[in-house]
């Protein structure tokens, strides 16, 4: 088992500029079903992508592939002709949050929004549309989300990756890589990694990840990577105090941010004294989370905090 | 983005919010100007010369040249010698205060230097309240947050008093109910013609946030004149910069003298840039990666000189800017680069700082540490590139390197 996605996960691409090419073409070297993109001004046409196959992803796969994606002008044509249950978000900032609510109206069960940039006002909007839809959104702002071996929706190399026991959460894309990458020299592996992304206003929240992770089989322990801003990484302590069973190790970036300053990520920001990685830090420890003393710890707080 | 009050009065002032009348002033004898029609239209013989800055705390602020002028200064026409006299204070006060440094509890004991004046009419107060529409970030909507505290500071009410603080929550959809304004309006104790005016106040505030895509909106005091008029007696606006693209009047208020040279250089360049005090300097992808970084320095025992994300799409320019403006701080004594390569592949990076380091002839130690995709193209342009790189395993590795380096 795994969490939101999996080796049937079939995905659609909206946005392909150059970001959005070069991803769905390392997402489908990984061995990502990738059934179609949306692009209203080159619908009816196909994308070709071929190379050499990334043989740390989906196992059993020949040495090269060579793929013609269908493009679609909207996501409820491309859903009727290719029964996509997911989709990657690539769209630019000012166009991002329509992209979003276009894939839920068409029933898309997960959304990945990897667009960094969109307007706090149109995600507020966006998550108010949300309310009564099935669709799950992770992100925005986000790397994606991956189940090594099966399927990769997003921008991480997929190399570090190795399928194993551990779940992985985080909201800084970089900071997955790095604990991803611990896990795996460790021998530990993942069951997934989910990026739920460095806006203040986000589709997932660490939460409902846990949440999954604690429902999941497979996962035996989980990193959970927090930063400044918000409370988000608070609400959290309180749901692994309450209501998990398994082993979190956990990291907070920010410990020298100054406040007041908005540092990278929209959502990364001490504002009024509140927010502050210490606070975050108190809240997790008390809640039993073993914590990282720098980013380089955290596979071993994982390996401390499963005993 | 934020703007000064005098701006954040005028967006109020366009879609029907009360404030008071005033004028802008860049100069002595602007300011003098603007005393005698002020007077003449309110009939109000107080006018207020208050310094335009981005920071709070105003009223209280002293001027390190001048340790008895403050911030804001009420100037009283009419009683004794009336208009000329106050004219002739306000020309005194203002040719102290522009040009100056003001000192507050929000601008650090460098202060920030005053190059705008608001001269602003008088206005009779019965009641100071305090309003602001933000986002709540558990619920991902705005809300209004309302207290009978006015002209202190909300986070102290919020520490001593927190029953003190009424909240409203924005439906995104519908925006500020009735009800829910008049909920606040008996919360708050307004009564007469004043619960109505509040009303109205309460309800084009919170459609402005949404409208203008602000981060925050705060009004504080909002005062209830004699009359029973509600008017915005201060004003802060702070604007989601990802949302400017939209409105490009207010991207046009930005007053560039307010923010740091080198982070507005940054800007510039498409770099997440903050200038810090330390000595070693970082050039990072991704904000969590960079924020860890600084953090592992210190864990280390050294100093952070800044905080610098060259983001997802970095090109080899912007990695080249990236290097010119770390190098450009005199308290950089080393500079670690920690890229984990993503959305930013590490053949980019290396040939970012091979030719970053070849164009600014760079004269103190640096430590690479790559990883991600295209990590082997990398490691091999950095290699066969000549230069002194040090290179390293991890980021925490990374940090003890070039701490040693620096010693």
């Amino acid at each position: 088992m795994s969490i939101l996605v999996d080796k049937s996960t079939e995905v659609l691409v909206q946005g392909l500029g150059r970001t959005g090419q070069f991803h769905t073409d390392t997402a489908i070297a990984y061995g990502t079903r990738m059934v179609g993109a949306v692009h209203p001004s080159r619908a009816g046409t196909e994308f070709h992508f071929d190379g050499e196959t990334d043989h740390s992803g989906v196992p059993g796969r020949d040495d090269a592939y060579s793929v013609d994606l269908p493009v679609f002008a909207g996501v409820a044509e491309a859903v009727d002709a290719t029964g996509a249950n997911a989709s990657v978000v690539y769209v630019p900032p000012p166009f991002a949050a329509d992209a979003i609510m276009e894939a839920a109206a068409a029933g898309i069960e997960l959304v990945v929004a990897i667009t960094e940039g969109i307007p706090v006002g149109d995600m507020i909007r966006v998550k108010r549309y949300l309310a009564d839809k099935a669709t799950r959104l992770v992100g925005p702002n986000c790397p994606g989300v991956i189940t090594p071996g099966e399927c990769k929706i997003g921008i991480m190399p997929g190399y570090i990756h190795q399928r194993g026991r551990i779940g992985v959460v985080s909201r800084s894309g970089t900071l997955t890589y790095e604990a991803v990458h611990q896990v795996t020299q460790l021998g530990l592996g993942q069951t997934t990694a989910v990026g739920i992304g460095g806006d203040p206003v986000n589709g997932t929240s660490f939460v409902d990840v846990l949440r999954m992770y604690e429902d999941d089989p497979e996962t035996e322990g989980v990193v959970m990577i927090g930063e400044i801003g918000g409370t988000a990484e608070e609400e959290a302590a309180e749901f692994v105090a309450t209501s998990m069973s398994k082993p979190v190790a956990g990291f907070i970036a920010g410990t020298t941010a100054p406040p007041g300053k908005r540092m990278g990520h929209a959502g990364a920001i001490v504002s009024g004294g509140r927010g502050t990685a210490a606070a975050k830090i108190e809240a997790m420890t008390s809640a039993g989370i073993v914590i990282a003393e720098t980013p380089s710890d955290m596979g071993d707080a994982m390996v401390r905090a499963l005993g | 983005m934020k703007v000064h009050e005098y701006q954040a009065k005028e967006l109020m002032a366009r879609r029907g919010i009360p404030v008071p009348r005033g004028t802008m002033a860049t100069t002595a004898e602007e300011a003098v100007a603007a005393v005698g029609p002020l007077v003449q239209q309110t009939g109000n013989p107080v006018v207020v010369v208050k310094s335009q800055i981005h920071a709070g705390g105003r009223g209280k602020g002293t001027f390190r040249e001048y340790p008895e002028v403050r911030g804001v200064h009420v100037v009283t026409a009419g009683i004794e010698g009336g208009v000329p006299a106050a004219e002739r204070q306000v020309g005194e006060l203002a040719s102290k205060m522009l040009g100056s440094t003001l000192v507050t509890v929000q601008t650090g004991p460098e202060g920030k230097t005053v190059n705008r004046l608001y001269i602003e009419q008088g206005v009779d107060i019965a009641r100071e309240l305090y309003l602001a529409v933000l986002l709540d970030r558990s619920t991902s909507r705005n809300i209004v947050m309302a207290s009978t505290e006015g002209g202190v500071e909300i986070e102290r009410v919020a520490e001593e008093t927190p029953e003190k603080i009424l909240r409203a929550e924005i439906d995104p959809a519908f925006g500020l109910a009735d009800f829910q304004a008049n909920a606040l309006a008996r919360g708050l104790a307004i009564e007469g013609d004043a619960a109505g005016n509040f009303v109205r106040f309460v309800k084009i505030l919170s459609q402005t946030a949404a409208d203008l895509d602000t981060d925050l909106i705060e009004v504080n005091p909002l005062v209830i004149t004699t009359d029973g008029e509600v008017v915005a007696l201060d004003a802060k606006m702070a604007f989601d910069d990802n949302a400017l693209f939209r409105h490009p009047d207010i991207a046009a208020m930005r007053d560039d003298s307010e923010e740091d040279p080198a982070e507005l250089a940054a800007k510039v360049a498409g770099l997440n840039y903050i200038k810090l005090e330390g000595t070693i300097g970082c050039l990072v992808n991704g904000a969590g990666l960079a924020m860890a970084t600084m953090d592992t320095i210190k864990h280390v025992g050294g100093e952070p000189a800044n905080f610098l994300d060259v983001g997802g799409g970095a090109t080899e320019e912007q990695v080249t800017q990236a290097f010119q403006i770390i190098t450009r701080d005199p308290n950089v004594e080393g500079i670690f680069v920690n890229i984990f390569g993503g959305i930013m592949r590490c053949d980019v990076i290396a040939a970012g700082i091979v030719s970053a380091v070849k164009n600014v002839a760079l004269e103190v130690p640096l430590v690479v540490r790559l990883e991600g995709t295209n990590v082997e193209k990398g490691r091999q342009i950095i290699d066969e590139s000549e230069l002194k790189v040090v290179s390293a395993s991890s980021l925490r590795d990374g940090a003890e390197r070039i701490l040693e380096l620096t010693r």
